[in-house]
């Protein structure tokens, strides 16, 4: 079989909503966009621990101090799982963090910002991981096999972590002026950058198409945006919280919420490492990694030791 | 759900009790603040590690056994706060009680150090408390027992994960060898601290509350030395120990660790989260 | 692999949900030695109280079929339906069968 042939094969094999295995045979191209987009994700999560982790000493009760520690630790188990599916693409994770490091793999931009109240911890439970949802719940459908089932495996996993953070918000709309204060420094803080998670609308998104042919995405960036927007206004409104955007209006015929515009200069200066936190976030992520090197050099001496003694 | 059995236990349990003066009231009281404190000192030092473990795996390793240990420390605050019918919840304890007044052990509020000093740490304390809830778990104060019971079940799992890596570190490289040495020779201090005594020991040991900790200590120091041995470690000559948790009498790390831990509680009194 | 050093080998993790039941594939982890994986399988792969036995297995132990491979390997089996019980017919009122 040439290559055009098989190409036809695997196309209409994903028309016919198979999912496409780690073994099979693939489009260089199919398995280059899932390899970026799979470490790009992985890197997120575990990059994603830093700004929560930022609050785990000071998490004001004992019950809270438990989610988060928990949620923190659900996102370095994704960030696992989402390494594994893309070692099934033929790349190690070493290999994978050193590329990040490098400057050569990105993470999502939302990362990049400080977590300044504990509040913000809410905002990041109810609005990163909401938006996160919408997106992976999408990404559960993909034709790759192994990215599909760690999806899967994970908004499964994620279930109580939006919940966890509108309950921190709830609870502060209902406490005292200051703990109002700081929910509402949150939502402002967190809003627009949670909807350009999403990415770049669709007509600027030079991926998609391929992507969605694919069935790497299955559905498009604004779409996904919308329904994360319908979803969290009304969440907001009932809690008290006010939605940072003077434009926003409802849309009784489309039955959307329809937003100002988004500030995509400020989306792209983050992308290109100038938010407020880009040169935190990897220098801690280097800092750790190279301070546990003796230790897995250490681990690795003794299991080379262990099996030469075993095998005496 | 746990806690909600547990919470069923005790009650049933506290009509149980064999008849206590208020002396024996206050005793277990401040032994139950002690267990509690040691285990929230230490969850919190775990916590440290969040995001800076040497491999993504053991991140989530240390993340477990702090969450165990947030909640071992929250039922026996709850426990403590039931013994002398104060309406204290565990939040209150935890969060509104200033240095003098924590009971927990030296050890535990030690800074991280290292992962060898941190793995360290863990295995002398875990080997402690699974000695010590072994025979808590048959203490004639059910509800003690039935948490101790519990609690042992993690902290031999803690156990088995420090003293694997402080065998490992032990015979990894000379500078893994180094740092796991240093470790002990560092935490060998707080080792007598572990197993002091005051009045209201005694006064549990009279009615059966309790062992005396002096039974234990012997049978810790078998295990410790046999680890150390599989480690190729040396137990340091010196004698030097510091004490004092047991009076609320700290080193200078625990301030710091509870002005942080704090923080919230303290700076909006009376505020929900 | 000259960086092979700062993540460990890759171990493939199987779980048992309960007592009698099937060990089924979870997903990997990386350790350095046997019982480092298994500890880690646990802390990753039972928080949620998946499983109550673990088997690790080096990934690099594992031989697998490929995709090419599937006709020759699996199709045979297609037209062997006396392998199964319903390809036999009973006597009208036989029972216990």
């Amino acid at each position: 079989m040439n290559e055009d042939q098989r190409l036809i094969q695997f196309e209409a094999r994903i028309n016919a909503g198979e999912k496409i295995e780690p073994k099979d045979w693939m489009p260089e191209a199919y398995r280059k966009t899932l390899l970026r987009q799979i470490s790009q994700h992985a890197h997120s999560e575990v990059i994603g621990m830093q700004p929560e982790a930022n609050w785990a000493l000071r998490a004001p009760t004992l019950r809270a101090k438990k989610i988060l520690l928990a949620k923190i630790q659900d996102e370095g188990g994704h960030g696992l799982y989402l390494y594994s599916a893309a070692e099934t693409l033929g790349v190690d994770r070493a290999e994978m963090i050193e590329q990040l490091q490098q400057g050569k793999a990105k993470y999502s931009s939302i990362f990049n910002y400080p977590t300044l109240n504990w509040a913000d911890m809410g905002a990041i439970g109810w609005l990163v991981d909401g938006a996160a949802i919408v997106n992976q719940t999408m990404l559960a459908k993909c034709s790759y096999g192994p990215y599909a089932r760690a999806m899967l495996r994970i908004c499964k996993e994620e279930g109580f972590h939006q919940r966890q953070g509108y309950e921190i918000m709830a609870k502060m709309m209902a406490g005292n002026d200051a703990q109002k204060a700081m929910a509402q420094d949150a939502m402002n803080c967190w809003w627009w950058p949670s909807l350009m998670m999403f990415g770049p609308h669709d007509a600027d998104s030079p991926h998609t198409k391929e992507s969605m042919q694919w069935k790497i995405k299955v559905e498009s960036n604004d779409k996904l945006r919308q329904r994360f927007i319908n979803r969290t206004v009304e969440q907001a409104y009932h809690i008290g919280l006010t939605v940072p955007d003077p434009k926003l209006k409802y849309n009784k015929e489309t039955m959307n919420w329809e937003i100002g515009p988004i500030n995509w200069d400020e989306f792209w200066n983050v992308v290109k490492g100038n938010g407020p936190c880009n040169h935190k976030r990897m220098a801690h992520h280097i800092k750790y990694h190279n301070k546990g090197q003796w230790v897995r050099d250490a681990a690795i001496a003794f299991a080379q030791n262990e099996t030469f003694v075993t095998a005496l | 759900m746990t806690k909600f059995i547990v919470r069923l236990i005790f009650i049933k349990c506290l009509k149980a009790q064999p008849i206590c003066n208020d002396e024996h009231k206050n005793a277990r009281y401040n032994f139950c603040l002690r267990l509690a404190d040691n285990n929230l000192i230490l969850a919190q030092r775990l916590a440290e590690w969040c995001s800076k473990g040497p491999i993504l795996e053991e991140d989530l390793a240390i993340t477990n056994m702090s969450l165990d240990l947030f909640g071992q420390a929250e039922s026996f605050y709850d426990y403590a706060a039931a013994v002398i019918e104060s309406n204290s919840s565990a939040d209150e304890l935890a969060f509104l009680r200033s240095e003098r007044e924590y009971l927990n052990t030296l050890m535990v509020e030690q800074p991280n150090g290292d992962f060898a000093f941190t793995m360290m740490k863990q295995m002398l304390f875990s080997a402690y408390t699974k000695l010590l809830y072994e025979s808590l778990s048959k203490s004639v104060d059910r509800t003690l027992a039935g948490l101790s019971a519990k609690a042992l079940k993690e902290a031999k799992y803690h156990l088995r994960h420090s003293s694997e890596w402080v065998i490992r570190l032990g015979n990894g490289t000379n500078e893994s060898k180094e740092r796991v040495q240093f470790a002990l020779n560092e935490l060998w201090l707080f080792v007598d601290d572990m197993f002091a005594m005051d009045e209201n020991d005694e006064a549990l040991i009279t009615i059966g509350v309790i062992e005396n900790t002096k039974d234990i200590k012997p049978k810790w120091l078998m295990f410790i030395k046999q680890i150390l041995e599989e480690a190729n470690l040396q137990i340091t000559s010196n004698t030097n120990s510091i004490s004092g948790g047991i009076k609320g009498i700290h080193t200078e790390h625990l301030g710091h660790l509870l002005c942080e831990m704090q923080y919230l509680q303290r700076a909006y009194p009376g505020a929900k989260w | 692999m000259e960086n092979a050093n700062t993540q460990f080998q890759q171990w493939e993790v199987f779980i048992q949900a309960k007592n009698g039941s099937p060990f089924e594939h979870a997903g990997s982890i990386h350790a350095a030695d046997k019982k480092m994986a298994l500890q880690n399988a646990r802390d990753i792969y039972t928080r949620r109280c998946e499983g109550r036995s673990l088997w690790v297995v080096p990934t690099n132990a594992i031989a697998a079929t490929v995709a090419e491979e599937e006709a020759e390997f699996f199709d045979p089996a297609d037209d062997k339906i006396y392998r199964t019980p319903n390809f036999y017919k009973m006597p009208k009122g036989t029972t216990n069968l």
